[in-house]
This record gives structure tokens, C-alpha cells and sequence, in this order.
């Protein structure tokens, strides 16, 4: 009887170590590689668009009041952003086929080559924010580009994707969320 | 004018040495803008720019500091940090400007809540369980010799202490 518990107990000893590990692994297994621990949540969705007062490519100023009245893609780009070119098709064409506004935040660019840029690849923008400094970027929590924002009416931004927008990334995330917004509540 | 040829490699190398300097000087621009702030107003402020600046994370770079990380938007993020100050902003505010605009990931201090529980009281429990392990074992190991073996074992002690006089009876 006694033996018999202690040889239990043992073997309970012997498959304690196997047990914590497995435990560990399945624990760095979920932490490593269900999330990409690039993609920062964002803290914007459900606030406003920050204030902001900047001149638009091509000239004059615009501020908050320009992005009110109508839900609004805002797609912060760059021409030194290689991936923003690959982003840029999916662009026109959710401009040209949903009519969807799309805005553009020139990112610590330079005005006369974003011009250049646009010209030759096509502009989905009804304008562009040009962002120099990246100030109006740190109010949005941008940590890279392209980003792109979608927002409501009353300029609150309702979704963040962060990186290139392809065909996948607006029917399953973008244009659901564009949707939702419409829909009568 | 005949020219020696290893004079003619060695301008050669300087040449190639001299198209490196651009390089060097970009690597030493990394490490100064991590220094920047010499636009502070005082002392006290600038002390608390380096440990505000140690305190964030760079968004970008997963495991650097905002102090120690050349990216571009922690540049930003540090003229942010440095504006704010400038400002006449607490501590407290400008830990709060930044969390709002890119979330907890910024904070190298993370915030207790219910995501967290897990980072914060997993040493706490793991402490409390081996302290329970602990004093499982030290309890039941005395209940596991009877008096009938405790007996014997003094009987064997006694005995052997009384055979070999210079050695001292070894542990059981």
C-alpha cells in the first residue's frame, strides 16, 4: 500500500518536468505565433480624427472640418514607400468602382515628387494632407506606412489597416466595415 | 612622369576610403540622435527627457527604446516627446499623449488590466505554488518514518557509534 503511493508519487515526479514543459510550450506557441507582434492594436478606433491644420498638395490649408460629411478613406502614403505603390491600384480602383472618397496624408514626403508619383501611377485622392514633418502621423499612432483609416461622417475613425490594401484586405475588412457604416441603424 | 605603382593603389584606396566617410558619418548620426535635446530648457527637464524617453518603445522596432532606437518615427516621437515637455506637460501627461495615439505597446511599464493579469500575477502564483510544493514535502517527510523505523534507526545508530569510536554516524 505504501508502495504503491510512493511509486505513484514517483511517477508523478517523473512526468512533472514533461508536464511544465509541454505547459511552457504551448504557452510560447500561442505567444509567438498566433499575433504578429508587429501590428500595434490601434488606439485610435472609436476617436475622432485628431485636429490638425495643413496645406494640401497643390496648395491651400486644410483642417479637421474637410474630412466631416461623408464616410472617407484615409490612406497615409509616401513615394519613398515601396509597398504604398503596390497598395496603389487596389486604391483606384475601390475609388473608381465604389465611389468611395479616399484622402490622402502625404507622409514625410516631398511635395514635388508625391506630384511626380501621382501623375505617373494614377491619383484615387479627392486631395492630399501633406504630413512633412510627421506630426499629424504621431496623432494618428502611424508607425509606418501605408495605413489606411476609415471614417465615419462625423470624422470618427471607425477601422485602422495597417499595411498594403489589396483585393482581400477591402472585401473582408475595409468594405464590411464601410457597409456597417451605411446600413441604417 | 613615371608613377610608382603602389602609389598609384594606395590613392586608389584612399579614394575608396574617402566614399566610406558619408557611411561613417551616418552611423555616428545614429548613435547622436538618440543624445538629442539640447534645446531643453534646464537641467531638471532634460533629465526628465532621458528617462521619459527610456521609458517608451519604439513602435517600430519591437524591442528597442525610444532612447536607443534610430527609425524615423521614433525621431518624431522623441521631437513629440521633447515638445511636450516644452510645453510645461507632467510626466503623467505625456505618458497618456502617447498611449492614446499607439496603446499600451508604447509603455515599457505596461498597465494592470485584465490582458495583464497573466505577465503581473504569474509570479505571484508560481511563488505561491512552490511554497505550497514546499511545505507539502516538508510536512510529510517525517510522517513517512514510523516509530518502529525510528526506533531501528537509533538502534543502528547506537550500534555503530559504539563499533567505530572516530567516526562521527553519517546522515540517514
Amino acid at each position: 500500500m505504501v508502495q504503491g503511493k510512493a511509486a505513484g508519487r514517483k511517477a508523478l515526479k517523473r512526468f512533472l518536468p514533461l508536464a511544465l514543459f509541454a505547459a511552457l510550450a504551448v504557452l510560447l506557441y500561442a505567444g509567438f505565433s498566433l499575433r504578429d507582434p508587429h501590428l500595434l492594436p490601434s488606439a485610435l478606433v472609436g476617436k475622432p480624427f485628431p485636429p490638425f491644420d495643413l496645406p494640401v498638395l497643390g496648395g491651400g490649408n486644410a483642417t479637421r472640418e474637410a474630412l466631416l460629411g461623408e464616410p472617407r478613406l484615409v490612406n497615409v502614403w509616401a513615394t519613398w514607400c515601396p509597398t504604398c505603390l503596390s497598395e496603389h491600384g487596389q486604391l483606384l480602383r475601390i475609388r473608381a468602382e465604389t465611389g468611395l472618397s479616399v484622402l490622402g496624408v502625404n507622409y514625410k514626403d516631398d511635395p514635388a515628387q508625391a506630384k511626380r508619383w501621382l501623375a505617373d501611377h494614377g491619383d484615387p485622392y479627392d486631395f492630399n494632407i501633406i504630413d512633412a514633418e510627421g506630426d499629424l502621423g504621431v496623432n494618428l499612432g502611424v508607425y509606418g506606412a501605408p495605413e489606411t483609416f476609415l471614417l465615419d461622417a462625423s470624422g470618427v475613425v471607425r477601422y485602422k489597416h495597417v499595411g498594403a490594401i489589396d483585393a482581400a484586405v477591402w472585401r473582408d475588412k475595409l468594405e464590411p466595415a464601410w457597409q456597417a457604416l451605411a446600413a441604417p441603424r | 612622369m613615371k608613377r610608382h605603382p603602389r602609389r598609384t593603389t594606395s590613392v586608389a584606396a584612399r579614394r575608396r576610403l574617402r566614399r566610406l566617410v558619408p557611411l561613417l558619418g551616418a552611423v555616428a548620426g545614429v548613435g547622436a540622435s538618440a543624445i538629442d535635446g539640447f534645446d531643453l530648457p534646464n537641467a531638471e527637464v532634460a533629465a526628465r527627457y532621458q528617462r521619459a524617453l527610456a521609458e517608451f518603445r519604439c513602435p517600430k522596432c519591437l524591442n528597442e527604446s525610444l532612447a536607443s532606437s534610430g527609425a524615423p518615427i521614433a525621431v518624431d516621437l522623441r521631437r513629440t516627446v521633447r515638445r511636450l515637455l516644452v510645453e510645461g506637460k507632467s510626466d503623467d501627461d505625456i505618458r497618456k499623449h502617447l498611449q492614446e495615439r499607439y496603446g499600451d505597446f508604447v509603455l515599457y511599464d505596461p498597465p494592470l488590466r485584465p490582458v495583464t493579469w497573466l505577465l503581473w500575477f504569474s509570479p505571484l502564483v508560481l511563488a505561491i505554488a512552490l511554497a505550497g510544493v514546499l511545505a507539502h514535502h516538508s510536512r510529510r517527510r517525517p510522517a513517512s518514518t514510523t516509530d518502529a523505523e525510528r526506533a531501528l534507526a537509533r538502534q543502528l545508530v547506537e550500534e555503530t557509534v559504539g563499533t567505530t569510536k572516530n567516526h562521527a554516524p553519517e546522515g540517514g
